[in-house]
């Protein structure tokens, strides 16, 4: 078998960086459908994993990719798919199961243009609500925004950890143009790759409760043939995984899905400032729209005016708290990003109108130039 | 005090803490579910490497009955969801047990790719002609001029026949049997487990809360359709096997072919150095 992590440097796409991520995460099973830009990533996977022992499989949708995806982490193997807009919506409905059964995985979307067929090669960052409210129900889950090529590898295996810690699947919310973008991308030694593995359950089979809510996280998961005859439902379930059809019933399990997200934010959330100690107006970006916002900062900074970054690595949860502090100490909040105002609102909603929230947004298709940036940046410091 | 059931020869299959189930008083899915539980403990697999998965709707519950490692997933997405298990897993047997309405209609497209594939799993289709759990609308399995609450005036449609489909998806086990024939659907259920590749039964039976009422066929009226019509015809080609409820229900094992599995030749093309 062939090393499954390729320590070295190299000079790839992100897409490829986000499969590699993938295999050094401990990931041994694809399930994918061909869309552009997220090609790139099923065609590596077809490669690499059956090199490592691992499986890959073209499937006849996204929504079997999805159903094949959870069937293979009950079985206890890691397991992944990578998908762009249209194939994200197919993804919505077992999504929903995934996060109701508990079941780590890793999604990821190479964002491109929308709604419906859109633009197909050329990026966005417009699905971010959908990320978030995609699938029915109300739910909490994690959402991860890659810069760059070797923030793709990275934060693909942070997205592997954070699945199995929490047990959810977990959305790596690329762009085309990190997704396409070759860059140099170093991958460590693989002893040096901190991956969190499954904790299998242990102990007497009439005892495990598959879906114990425990004040120390989540249970340790039976997997499929492991000898504990685990039922798992997308039925509201009580701890044993059995169907409770009743209110107090979904009130328990709603609780217990949205406090394990809700209850460890701090461990869960990581951004990233950039000059933003004394900035009087505070750039909010993330993905590749950050990108051009630190070349903004910069370019504004020279023409005297005090900008600063903070650039969202997780987008959901959501940095409530530090946004709220940001818009206490700033006289502008100025969102960046590849929509026509999504995370922009969310950044309103959490300064409580202590600054204004401006949005520099796009409606996709090209990635905003920092001039742009910048030339709002000064008209906001004129105001 | 509850009084204790007698000791069920099924019960080490059963997650007895859940019966009651919500099976109607006459519905043919219960005896569907028995024939397949005894199949599986006749056929002598490792039954903690067994595991159930179920789409949605009134068959779909039985993975909420058996005490397997069992999984009741979304509506028709049994198939890829099992599909991910067994490449993930090969050592695990696998049963889909689900309903026509599952299956063949929000899960047609998965049930032809999984055949196509020859992904070893054996699908028990419980074929009761409409949809029971939302109250009796039309399948892709109902009857021409049936009534449902759908087609109140008649079914205007023409419905699949499922053996016919899934030999043509490239199935290599294809079964049909009635819920009359307890002993035969028994048998075939076994050889089914046991054959290596997709493998499919058909079994019909009454769905008398919502097709049945509006058919004017009572759960014994059913049963004595499946007793007259019925014709015994192993090794018949797919395409003679048409349903007719009225006339002719031809049962039996239509096709039973050896096919290279998915995984095996997922092993000999794509890994033949790690393969097992
Ligand atoms: S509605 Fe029909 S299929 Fe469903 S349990 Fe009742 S009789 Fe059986």
């Amino acid at each position: 078998m062939k090393p499954a992590v390729w320590t070295g440097d190299h000079f790839f796409t992100g897409d490829i960086a986000c499969a590699e991520g993938a295999l050094a995460a401990g990931c041994r099973f694809f399930a994918g459908y061909p869309i552009t830009p997220a090609t790139e990533i099923a065609e590596h996977m077809a490669t690499r994993l059956p090199e490592v022992g691992g499986t890959y499989i073209q499937m006849e949708d996204e929504i079997a990719s999805m159903a094949a995806i959870l069937g293979a982490s009950c079985a206890g193997v890691k397991s992944m798919t990578a998908t762009s807009g249209p194939g994200f919506s197919l993804m919505m409905e077992n999504l929903g199961l995934g996060i109701c059964t508990e079941t780590p995985c890793v999604v990821v979307n190479v964002q491109r243009a929308g709604p419906s067929t859109g633009l197909p090669t050329l990026g966005a960052q417009a699905d971010m609500m959908q990320a978030r409210w995609g699938s029915h129900g109300h739910y909490e889950i994690i959402a991860l925004a890659p810069a760059s090529p070797q923030e793709l590898f990275h934060l693909t295996i942070t997205a592997f950890n954070l699945s199995e810690t929490y047990r959810l699947p977990v959305l790596v919310m690329a762009d085309e143009v990190v997704g396409h973008l070759s860059e140099r991308v170093v991958i460590p030694p693989a002893a040096a790759v901190k991956t969190r593995e499954r904790v299998p359950a242990s102990g007497r089979r009439d005892r495990y409760k598959p879906f114990q809510r425990g004040a120390c996280g989540v249970a340790p998961m039976a997997a499929a043939g492991a000898g504990y005859a685990v039922h798992v439902s997308g039925l509201t379930h009580d701890e044993r995984g059995y169907p409770d059809m009743s209110a107090a019933g979904q009130e328990k399990m709603m609780t217990w899905l949205t406090e394990k997200i809700r209850a460890n934010r701090d461990k869960i959330i990581q951004t990233e400032s950039y000059r933003l100690d004394d900035a009087e107006i505070a750039i909010v970006s993330y993905g590749i729209s950050a990108r051009s916002s630190l070349a903004a900062v910069d370019e504004a900074r020279a023409a005297g005016i005090r900008a600063g970054l903070l650039r969202l690595v997780t987008v959901w949860p959501f940095p409530e708290e530090l946004i709220r502090d940001l818009a206490g100490r700033v006289r502008a909040l100025v969102t960046v990003e590849l929509n026509l105002g999504q995370i922009h609102l969310e950044v309103e909603r959490c300064a409580r109108g202590q600054a204004p929230a401006i949005l520099v947004g796009h409606a996709g298709g090209a990635v905003i130039p920092p001039e742009e940036i910048v030339a709002r940046l000064s008209a906001v410091s004129r105001t | 005090m509850k009084a204790q059931p007698a000791d069920h020869p099924l019960n080490g299959l059963l997650r007895t803490e859940r019966i009651p189930h919500i099976w109607c008083p006459g519905c043919g899915i219960g005896t569907a579910f028995s024939a397949c539980l005894t199949a599986l403990l006749n056929s002598g697999m490792d039954l903690t490497k067994t595991a159930m998965v179920s789409g949605i709707g009134c068959s779909g519950r039985a993975a909420g009955y058996v005490k397997l490692d069992s999984y009741h997933t979304t509506h028709g997405r049994a198939i890829p969801f099992a599909t991910g298990m067994k490449l993930a897993k090969p050592e695990l047997n696998l049963v889909v047990f689900s309903g026509d309405g599952d299956l063949f209609a929000i899960g047609g497209n998965h049930f032809i790719h999984g055949a196509r594939r020859n992904v070893d799993l054996t699908v028990v289709c419980v074929n009761n002609f409409n949809y029971g759990m939302t109250g009796g609308q039309a399948a892709a399995t109902t009857p021409t001029y049936a009534k449902t609450t759908t087609t109140p005036l008649g079914n205007p449609d023409t419905p699949f026949n499922l053996p016919l489909l899934a030999y043509a998806a490239g199935a290599t086990f294809v079964a049909r049997w009635t819920i009359l024939h307890n002993r035969d659907l028994t048998r075939c259920l076994e050889e089914a487990l046991a054959h290596r590749g997709f493998s499919f039964v058909e079994v019909l039976a009454p769905c008398p809360t919502g097709y049945g009422r509006r058919n004017r066929e009572k759960p014994l009226d059913a049963l004595h359709l499946y007793q007259e019509h019925a014709v015994i015809r192993n090794g018949a080609s797919p395409i003679e096997v048409e349903l007719d409820p009225k006339r002719a229900i031809t049962l039996g094992t239509f096709v039973q072919i050896q096919r290279a599995t998915c995984i095996d030749m997922y092993d000999k093309v794509c890994r033949p150095a790690v393969a097992l």
